[in-house]
Parts: C-alpha cells; sequence; structure tokens
C-alpha cells in the first residue's frame, strides 16, 4: 500500500475526480456551519455544469436563509420579492423560452406567503425549475414556525411546540403540486446523507432536463437542515432529518409525467 | 394615420403595443378590462406575451421578471389593484429595471365602486411602495394623450430605467373620442447590457434591490435621488389656458383638469379672468411653472376627483404667495361644470373682497 | 355649435350602439365628440345610459348636467331624465314601451312608436336605430345619411347583413319625425 502510494506519478496517470463546479462562485458563503444549503447549492451547480447550462441560467433567490443565492452561482441572478420568485421567474421565462429559469425557494417563502404563485405557476406548467428546501423552520429571521414545521415542534413562535389545533397542520407541498396538471416533474428527496444526496443530484438533473425538454412545471423538494435553529448539533440535525421530517414528508416520486422518463 | 374613435382603455393597449410593447401581465379589474382584453387578442396574434395572472401581485412580479430581462413590460390595473402591486413596484424602483403601468383609478377607499376617481394621487406620487422614491406619473386628459403619454411612458422608462405610471381615471378609461394612434415600431431586438439574459461571454449579471450594508443602501439612495433630481428639471409637463392675464388659476389633472377646462370658458364667456394649469406630470409635478404663475395671479382654485391631495403640491409649489381654495367630488362623483363655475365665483369674489377690489 | 345628447334604456336594448353610430357620424362630418357609457357590474338587463358630447371646439366635460337632447328607451329612463333635460331640449321617447305622461312645457317631446316601427321592419331590435332616425331628424345637428354612413362603416360584420333593414329603420324613423314637426 505504501509502495503504491510513494511510487513516482505521471502526469497521464492523472484523474480529475474532485473540482470546483464552474457555476458555483468560488466566494464563502454566509450559511450556518451544518447547514445543508451548501449542500444544494453545490448540487444545483454540479447539474447545472454537466448539463452546460451555465451560460444561459438565470437563478431567481427568494427571501430567507438563501436571499444571497444570486451571490453564489456564477449565472446571471436577481432577487425577488418574499414568496414571488415563481411569477418573477415566469416573467423571466416567458420572455426568452430559450434560457433556463430555477427559483430557489425555502419554505416560507415557498409554502407560506408565496403559496398563490407557486401553485399558479405550476398550474400554468410554467416551463421553470424550482429547488425547494424545506427545513421546518424561518431560518434568517430566527427560527419561526413554517407552515412544514412538525407538530410538536418547539420554534421561537411555537415556544411549547406546535400545536395544530390552533395553527393548523404542515403543508405537503410536493403532493399537493403533483395534483396540478400543468406540473411534469415533482419529487422529494433528503439531504441528510451521501445515498440520499447523490439521488437529490440525479433529481436536480432530471428537472432541468424536464425545462430543456419543455414540459413543463418541475420542482425538486429537498429535505434539509437547520442547526443553528432547531439547536442541535449539525450530525444530530441530519439524523433529525431521517427521524422526524422523513415519516412526515416521506421521500419520493410524486409526479413523473411518462415524457420524463426518455430523458 | 386617420383619426378613429377610439375608447381609452382600448387606445391605451394599442399604444402600449405599437410602442413595442412585448410581453404584458394582468388581472381583471374594472374599469380598466378592457385594456387587458385588447391585449389577450393582439398580443398573441402578434406572437408576443400576455398572461392573465393570478393576481396584482403576481402581475407586477412577472413584470419584474420580464422588465429584469430587459424588454418592454407593461400591466395596468385600478386602484384596488394598485394597492396590491405596492411591494413589487417599490422592488422594481430599487432594481433600476424599466417598465410602465396603468391605473384607471376609481373610487375607493377599500373596495369602493367602480366610478372615477383620483383618490390614486398620494399612492401613486407618494412613493407607491416603502422607501424613498417616486415614480415618474403621466396624468391624460383624453384619449389622445392616454395615448401620447402612454408611447411616451416607455421612452421615459428606458432613458431613466425607472417605473413609469399612466394615472388616468374611469372616465378616461371609458370614454370614447377620436383619436390617433402612432404608428407600428419595431420590437427592440437588442437587449440592455444589464440585462438577465444568460452569462454567455460575460461577467454574470445581478438585478436586486438587497443592499445589506446601509452604507451602501445610503449610496444606491443617493443615485435614485441624483436620478430623480434630472427628472425633476426635465420633465415637468403641463397644459396650459388663458393664464396670461387670469386674475384665478384653476388647477387641475385628468377628468378634473378637463371638465374644468368648461368651467373656465364659461366663466371667460361671463368676463371673468380666469386662466387652466392642468398638470400632465403628477411626478414630476410642474411646480416651477406653477410658482412663476403665482407671481402674478390672485389666487388659486384646485379642483381634485379626491378630497384634496395634488392640493398639497400645489401649494408646496406656491409656497404662500396666494391664497388656495378647493373643490372636490369624492367616491367616483364627477364634477360638472356648473358647479366649478360656482366655485369659481365664489373663490374670485373673496378674493376681490379681500383685496378691497369692485367684483 | 355644442350639443349633448344623454341616452338610456334597458342593457340591450342598443343604448351605446346607438351612441357610438352618433359619436362615429359627428367624427366623420369632422367635428370633435365624446362618447362615455355609464357601466355597472350588471351586464344585462339593467338601466344603462351613455352621454355624446357634440361640438365644433374642443370638448371639456363629455358629461353634462343638463343634456340637449334625451333618447330615453323606457319607462324608468323617461321618469329618471325627463327633469334634467335643458331648457328648450329635446325629449324622444320609445312611446311604444313608455307610459309615463310628460310633466314639462318648456321642452319639446317626440314620442316615437320605435318598436312598433322595428316590429313592422321585421326587427325588434331596430328599436334603436328608429330613435335615432327620428332624432337627427328633429333635431338637426348631423345629415341623415352621416349615420347611413356611421352604419356602413361601423356595423359589426357579422351583422352586415341587416344594412338594409337598418337603413330602412333610419328612414321609417326620420319619416316619422318629419310627419310630427314638418321640416321646411
Amino acid at each position: 500500500m505504501l509502495a503504491t502510494l510513494n511510487a513516482p506519478i505521471s502526469e497521464n496517470s492523472l484523474q480529475v475526480v474532485y473540482e470546483y463546479p464552474e457555476s458555483l462562485s468560488p466566494v464563502v458563503t454566509h450559511y450556518c456551519p451544518g447547514c445543508t444549503h451548501g449542500i444544494a447549492h453545490r448540487l444545483l451547480a454540479e447539474a447545472l455544469d454537466e448539463l452546460g447550462l451555465r451560460e444561459k441560467t438565470i437563478l431567481v433567490a427568494p427571501v430567507g436563509c438563501s436571499v444571497f443565492a444570486y451571490q453564489y452561482f456564477e449565472t446571471d441572478g436577481c432577487e425577488a420579492a418574499h414568496g414571488r420568485a415563481p411569477a418573477m421567474a415566469t416573467g423571466l421565462k416567458r420572455v426568452q423560452p430559450d434560457k433556463t429559469v430555477v427559483t430557489y425557494q425555502g419554505d416560507g417563502d415557498l409554502v407560506s406567503i408565496g403559496a398563490a404563485e407557486i401553485l399558479h405557476a405550476a398550474a400554468r406548467g410554467e416551463n421553470i425549475t424550482t429547488i425547494f428546501i424545506n427545513n421546518a423552520i424561518y431560518g434568517m429571521t430566527g427560527g419561526q414556525m413554517a407552515p412544514t414545521t412538525l407538530p410538536g415542534q418547539k420554534t421561537t413562535s411555537s415556544p411549547f411546540g406546535r400545536n395544530t389545533t390552533m395553527t393548523g397542520n404542515p403543508i405537503r407541498m410536493s403532493e399537493l403540486l403533483a395534483n396540478m396538471d400543468g406540473s411534469a416533474y415533482i419529487v422529494r428527496r433528503s439531504l441528510h446523507d451521501v445515498k440520499n444526496i447523490r439521488k437529490a443530484k440525479k433529481a436536480i438533473i432530471t428537472a432541468l432536463k424536464v425545462q430543456m425538454a419543455g414540459l413543463g412545471f418541475s420542482m425538486v423538494e429537498l429535505l434539509s437542515s437547520c442547526p443553528t435553529n432547531w439547536s442541535i448539533q449539525p450530525e444530530k440535525a441530519l439524523e433529525w432529518i431521517e427521524d422526524n421530517m422523513v415519516p412526515y414528508f416521506p421521500l419520493g416520486d410524486y409526479k413523473v409525467r411518462d415524457e420524463v422518463n426518455g430523458l | 394615420m386617420a383619426k378613429e374613435l377610439l375608447k381609452g382603455n382600448v387606445a391605451i393597449a394599442e399604444a402600449a403595443l405599437r410602442a413595442g410593447l412585448e410581453a404584458y401581465f394582468g388581472y381583471p379589474i374594472t374599469p380598466q378590462t378592457e385594456l387587458l382584453e385588447h391585449l389577450s387578442k393582439r398580443m398573441i396574434q402578434l406572437n408576443r406575451v400576455f398572461l392573465q395572472a393570478e393576481s396584482e401581485v403576481a402581475s407586477i412580479n412577472m413584470v419584474y421578471g420580464a422588465a429584469s430581462a430587459g424588454v418592454r413590460t407593461m400591466t395596468s390595473s385600478s386602484s384596488p389593484g394598485i394597492s396590491l402591486m405596492q411591494e413589487g413596484f417599490s422592488y422594481i424602483a430599487a432594481s433600476d429595471v424599466p417598465c410602465v403601468v396603468v391605473d384607471i383609478m376609481r373610487g375607493g377607499p377599500g373596495l369602493g365602486n367602480i366610478q372615477p376617481s383620483q383618490g390614486d394621487y398620494f399612492q401613486v406620487t407618494r412613493s407607491a411602495g416603502h422607501g424613498d422614491y417616486h415614480p415618474i406619473v403621466l396624468a391624460p386628459a383624453s384619449v389622445q394623450e392616454a395615448i401620447d403619454f402612454t408611447v411616451l411612458a416607455f421612452d421615459l422608462a428606458d432613458k431613466y430605467r425607472h417605473l413609469v405610471m399612466i394615472a388616468a381615471d374611469g372616465q378616461i378609461g371609458q370614454m370614447m373620442e377620436p383619436a390617433e394612434l402612432p404608428p407600428m415600431r419595431p420590437i427592440r431586438t437588442e437587449r440592455p447590457e444589464w440585462a438577465l439574459t444568460g452569462a454567455k461571454g460575460r461577467e454574470k449579471n445581478i438585478v436586486t434591490s438587497l443592499f445589506m450594508q446601509p452604507e451602501e443602501e445610503e449610496a444606491f439612495n443617493q443615485k435614485i435621488q441624483a436620478r430623480l433630481k434630472i427628472i425633476r428639471k426635465n420633465e415637468q409637463r403641463w397644459y396650459e389656458y388663458l393664464t396670461e392675464d387670469a386674475d384665478l388659476l384653476v388647477i387641475g389633472f385628468g377628468t378634473a383638469g378637463r371638465i374644468a377646462y368648461s368651467a373656465v370658458e364659461a366663466a371667460r364667456e361671463k368676463g371673468l379672468k380666469v386662466g387652466l394649469l392642468r398638470p400632465q406630470t403628477l411626478w414630476p409635478f410642474p411646480e416651477d411653472r406653477l410658482s412663476e404663475l403665482a407671481d402674478r395671479i390672485r389666487g388659486c382654485l384646485v379642483v381634485e376627483m379626491n378630497a384634496g391631495q395634488m392640493i398639497d403640491d400645489v401649494r408646496l409649489a406656491i409656497s404662500g404667495q396666494v391664497p388656495v381654495n378647493f373643490y372636490g367630488r369624492m367616491g367616483g362623483m364627477i364634477p360638472m361644470p356648473d358647479d366649478i363655475l360656482t366655485a369659481i365665483e365664489e373663490t374670485l369674489t373673496r378674493l376681490y373682497s379681500a383685496a378691497g377690489l369692485p367684483i | 355649435m355644442h350639443q349633448s345628447f344623454l341616452l338610456a334604456g334597458f342593457g340591450g336594448q342598443g343604448v351605446m350602439f346607438a351612441g357610438q353610430l352618433l359619436a362615429y357620424a359627428a367624427m366623420d362630418e369632422g367635428l370633435e365628440v365624446t362618447w362615455i357609457p355609464s357601466y355597472g357590474p350588471e351586464m344585462r338587463g339593467g338601466t344603462a345610459h351613455c352621454y355624446v358630447v357634440i361640438s365644433d371646439k374642443k370638448i371639456g366635460s363629455p358629461i353634462v348636467n343638463n343634456p340637449d337632447v334625451v333618447l330615453a328607451f323606457n319607462n324608468p329612463s323617461f321618469t329618471k331624465y325627463e327633469p334634467i333635460v335643458a331648457k328648450g331640449g329635446l325629449l324622444a321617447s320609445n312611446a311604444s314601451l313608455i307610459t309615463e305622461q310628460s310633466r314639462r312645457e318648456d321642452i319639446t317631446y317626440l314620442p316615437v312608436p320605435a318598436t312598433d316601427i322595428a316590429d313592422e321592419i321585421g326587427n325588434l331590435r331596430l328599436m334603436n336605430v328608429v330613435m335615432l332616425g327620428a332624432v337627427v331628424t328633429a333635431h338637426a345637428v348631423l345629415p341623415l345619411d352621416s349615420i347611413k354612413r356611421a352604419l356602413e362603416g361601423h356595423l359589426p360584420a357579422h351583422r352586415r347583413d341587416m344594412l338594409p333593414d337598418n337603413y330602412t329603420a333610419l328612414e321609417r324613423g326620420a319619416a316619422f319625425a318629419n310627419a310630427l314637426f314638418p321640416v321646411k
């Protein structure tokens, strides 16, 4: 083993096994340690690279923790008003259908204040791709209850645990949007371990291909962690996703239109 | 081109299209709906973008997206819908993207009614959303002006990379008058260098209204203020009638302004020295001209279809030089020339007797 | 010359179109004109009205307190607008439907059995054109021919087969008014 490692390396035997994605800006993000936004960003950047889409992509950032997302991608980008990313993306895409338009939205942005915009974008079959980060909490404002906060989950605005009698129940958005005739590809993945991260990347690639093929609305929901606002250690946060979020938000393919399988 | 008998809403829609409108997003609301309906047909015929959005909130954000792509884009609505768009206006203004918004004003507050009103003066001129800025606001008083100002609106929006609003009321929207449409301009094929078109062979472009550092935000605000200063200097527009020897200046915009025109004519027939100033831009308000006129008139009568909103700008421009009187109707009521004439006579009587002059 | 018209009736009686015909005719005669409708949430059946102002000078207000001419197509319109006709003005009414009695001495009344005439021509919907024919004859602001040209130019494409009947309606209305107020 040692002998192999110490053997002289010839130029020809070098293989690139890791590279910084071209679509990802070489900057330090503002995300907290252990937050999975970084992973989601990386997956999206790799997917854009692999499909050769960087130069034709426009990223629409939301309001929430990923409000600066446009700073982290080497693509054109913009910052939408809270919840309005699908509407802004609609404007961008309708006037230049040859471009790839991606919204990147959190649960507060997409499920709460932007519920109407995402629902109608899906219903219209708007040919855009949405990356939906579901971490069951409002991160940027400091850990308040989100529309996807689990029953009993403590947040800074549900300090006794989410009481569903009082606050209603979490919304399963992938299931809801899959019911829209205009949606072409709606799946839920998770970022809590390597196996699932690989599946997530595959799904993002498929979603972008759906857009490239003009099939309609595509969304990849990613169950994500927020160790800071969940007040747990990063590795425990990954376990928390698996133990608590996955049972409530089952992973799977909620809408895969027939044409998608041929991509 | 020959004159046609055109309805205000349809005329604005057709003029926008001929000015190179590439993408329209809107939501039905009376009394502007014919505008949306006309474009739903014409834009599709011309293979351009027309989309009926799920709300005014969505419409304006779709406009924000299309404007970010550097195309000529527009939405239209009426007062309650304009209220809903305030958030979008503010983001658009803070992102330096040009677009045009048409407000066919109706009675309010609240759901109000669908009759003509000018109750949106504050909301369209005083920022239109949060933050420090003013949109450019054009106020047509006839179908022909509605057409001309629509074309002008797109040019001003592009020139200043700024939000331009057309504030008309239900009467302008619903009225038919003979008017001439402009020739069809070709769609602009080139996109501005700041537009979001994909970072191909160039640095990436960003459209954002987010400046987390207060120093940066202040610098951006200073940039907007510098631009507004230039607009304020260059773009004041108004219509003036018989002001030369006027003792009393009647001031009104849009429908109130054109009805005041009838009242001024009637007053002149009675030998009264009355003139008219009809602001065509509400922001920038024609303050320079008004300030000049204030030097030689005895007083003003402001006529509005609201409780008195533009009167604030009149008072600022006149700066206490002469008394300012007000006649207004609210709730969708339209002032009649006879009523304005009575207000003119009363105001003149008061002015002359205060000056010890015979009436 | 400055003449204001108020046309009023039930939605569906052709109030708006009759007003537009006046406006088109005035425009084609090179005059200034405004047409403005009442507009409300009810699409059919409610009362509707429109104002038309015709002038040889720039028009300020498209709405007037006291129209020179009122065309009332139904009872409610007659009752509502009779009091506001300008002194010395004309109130033309569809006498086939309007049973209200006249109450003023200072205006001219022109009761036209317009629905009956339209029925004789074979189409009840021509009532508005019969009224128009009578009004432009009794109140000579525009030549009858200009209304004819407006019909020719602006009758919707799918109604063009009705053009001859429209001319007949116009002429029958004019003949009725002539018989009532012989001109020259």
